[in-house]
């Protein structure tokens, strides 16, 4: 009882990065029709800009700014120099390009950041709170981690619902030709919305290192593959879809971990997909009819 | 669906073949006999051409590897695999515009059959073993195809990218059978006599064990080459490229779309399996961190700057793959990088060229420089008809 209530607590928790990073995943596709594989590397590369920090005497919070921040540019610069080119094109020459950046991402943080792995300490307790004569797999930190995702999602709500901002991104994103001609400079809000994903996958970078207490500059290969999993979950067009796959996979992944082995995780998350892929393309929350392109 | 369109394809190369819908894939897999317009030594027919070139190809392997040290032979047995794999990788990308990134992981396959089916006390004779890991690594490569054949695009990459995290698990699950982190030593196969014999009276020189295991690893990417080459100028490769090309057109020509692309992806895991049989022998050792994301989409930058659906720009692209870092570990060592960092950046370049190829010359190496011959033909021959 007590490992099924914190596999549950750990699946949750975990879930809730994942979706964090699945929602980045989506933001993207929703504007351009791009899953960005090279989100895990420029999460780990803003992860490591701060640890830097960090290790240098700074505060864990002037690090997670400047994380955030430095997300935000290099999405920008990403996005409007060579994404541009390729949007609209052949689609197999928009994931090619995304995989070049992975690649060459990852590994420009070996050669700043040395190979090794490194110590990352969380901002708050990771001593879990007591309940009776058991630890729970809840601690200070992990409400941390809870609500900043949270409040991103919230934050992403508004932004979306209550703002012109996010209104000229929605339509951006339903219709490009339209919201041009509306009056909506489009290639701003794409370059916007990819800066935005690139803050929200900086912060699970930071969420995660602080979960898993240790970076690496391959530490974000497996969440690029989590997130995508449960942004697909989700319908990839979806941000609420995305929200419940990430969760959904975090409990399912939890209990594999727990019950059966951790060196299975990645099969079972392959297992997952492609079920879902075939049993129903469009998402677990699908309304619409799949398009054949 | 077609995908591998450049979108710089220009009008001139266009009217050069009016038959082709995509330039780029047009240039790449234009055979040297169309490219050359008849003005050609190489024989018409397909498969005497191919027989040919595979000839001269021998005699040339056969040569370089008598005139280089055996450090060399070494990196030739690189070039192979990687060869090996790369072409598989380029029939199902290029030819029926399916990505992956999970042949890393198939090629894995291969290697642990190999290396299981070695460390007995009487190893079969290692053609069998070969075609073992063929055998299963197509097995495993169709039960992904059949997966892969309903998706496009980002799905296919997102799910494979998983295959290519999750199946080297098994090997970590499977501790004591697969040997978990340190994975499994490869008994090197012995060396027949004859061989020794033929290298002496060839050279002079002494055949050890890895001139043995490069002279392998050549003959396999050879056999390999020829086949996929002849497979991809035949009608199968035909009914690849139109299910590419035109989804609808292609089913409405009686073509069954599922099953074609499994087909190619059976095919393409085969290549990818025989490439893990002969990294399992030239490294001597297969182990989980060997066939990480990074070897998969090492084999696809391969393929893309090389120009993708082409044999030798896979091959040129290989070669790339095992020369180009050494050359900037040097270059990283002499600006006092510690050589695990000065490795890695080969990958930061690998990562650049994929962007700038997509970006610059989506067709690829072999295909610009076709695309730029096949323009100025076109060129020449509207001067004529038109002067």
């Amino acid at each position: 009882m007590q490992q099924f209530v914190n596999l549950t607590l750990g699946g949750v928790i975990i879930g809730a990065v994942y979706a964090a990073f699945a929602l980045a995943l989506v933001l993207i596709w929703r504007s351009t029709r791009i899953v960005n594989f090279a989100q895990g590397a420029m999460a780990a590369l803003t992860t490591f800009i701060a640890l830097s920090l960090i290790e240098g005497g700074q505060s864990y919070w002037v690090g997670l700014a400047v994380a955030l921040v430095a997300g935000l540019v290099i999405g920008a610069v990403v996005e409007r120099v060579v994404i541009r080119p390729v949007e609209g094109g052949p689609e197999l020459n928009a994931v090619i390009v995304t995989l070049g950046l992975f690649i060459a991402i990852q590994a420009l943080i070996s050669v700043l950041f040395g190979v090794n792995q490194r110590a990352f300490v969380a901002p708050f307790s990771t001593i879990g709170f007591r309940a009776g004569d058991f630890t729970l797999a809840l601690s200070p930190n992990t409400l941390f981690t809870l609500g900043a995702v949270l409040l991103v999602m919230v934050g992403l709500i508004a932004l979306f619902r209550f703002t012109r901002v996010g209104l000229a991104m929605r339509a951006s994103a339903f219709g490009q030709e339209v919201a041009r001609l509306l009056g909506v400079r489009v290639g701003r809000m794409l370059t916007l919305g990819w800066a935005l994903a690139a803050v929200v996958g900086s912060l699970a970078g930071m969420l995660i290192a602080a979960e898993v207490t240790f970076v690496a500059p391959t530490f974000m290969d497996s969440l690029i593959v989590f997130g995508f999993v449960a942004a697909v979950l989700g319908g990839l067009d979806s941000p609420i879809g995305a929200v419940v796959g990430g969760l959904l996979l975090g409990l399912a992944l939890s209990y594999v971990r727990g019950y059966i082995d951790d060196t299975l995780v990645g099969l079972a998350a392959l297992v997952i997909l492609v079920v879902v892929l075939l049993v129903r393309p469009g998402g677990l929350f699908s309304t619409t009819q799949t398009r054949r392109a | 669906m077609s995908d591998l369109q450049t979108p710089a394809s220009s009008p001139a190369a266009g009217a050069a073949t009016s038959e082709a819908p995509s330039t780029a894939t047009a240039a790449s897999n234009a055979s040297s006999a169309q490219a050359a317009g008849g003005r050609t030594f190489l024989p018409r027919n397909t498969l005497l051409r191919h027989l040919l070139v595979l000839v001269l190809c021998a005699v040339g392997a056969v040569i370089l590897l008598e005139s280089t040290d055996l450090g060399f032979n070494a990196q030739i047995g690189y070039v192979a695999f990687y060869a090996i794999a790369a072409g598989g990788l380029t029939l199902l990308t290029g030819l029926n515009g399916q990505i992956s990134l999970g042949h890393g992981a198939l090629m894995a396959v291969g290697a642990y059959t190999t290396a299981l089916l070695l460390d007995v006390e009487e190893p079969l004779p290692l053609i069998v073993i070969f075609l073992a890991a063929v055998a299963l690594t197509s097995v495993v490569g169709a039960i992904v195809g059949v997966a892969a054949a309903r998706l496009h695009g980002p799905y296919l990459a997102g799910a494979t990218l998983a295959l290519a995290v999750g199946l080297p698990g098994l090997a970590l699950y499977f501790r004591s059978f697969l040997g978990g982190e340190q994975g499994l030593t490869v008994s090197s196969p012995d060396r027949p006599d004859w061989f020794v014999e033929g290298i002496r009276t060839l050279s002079g020189n002494s055949a050890s064990g890895v001139k043995w295991i490069a002279y392998i690893a050549v003959a396999c990417l050879l056999i390999t080459y020829f086949l996929l080459a002849n497979l991809m100028r035949s009608r199968v490769g035909r009914t690849w490229r139109a299910v590419r090309d035109q989804e609808v057109a292609a089913e409405l020509a009686g073509i069954n779309l599922g099953t074609w692309r499994v087909l190619a992806f059976l095919v393409s895991a085969a290549a990818a399996g025989l490439a893990g049989a002969v990294l399992a022998l030239v490294v001597r050792l297969t182990a989980p961190t060997a066939f990480t994301i990074v070897l998969s989409l090492s084999l696809l930058t391969a393929i893309v700057i090389g120009g993708l659906g082409s044999l030798l720009g896979a091959l040129i692209g290989s070669a790339l793959l095992v020369f180009l870092p050494r050359v900037l570990r040097d270059a990283g060592e002499s600006l006092d990088m510690d050589a695990a960092q000065a490795a890695e950046i080969s990958y930061v370049v690998y990562g650049v060229i994929l962007v700038l190829v997509m970006l610059f010359a989506p067709a690829g190496l072999v295909g610009s420089i076709r695309l730029a011959w096949m323009k100025q033909r076109a060129r020449r021959a509207g001067a004529r008809t038109g002067g």
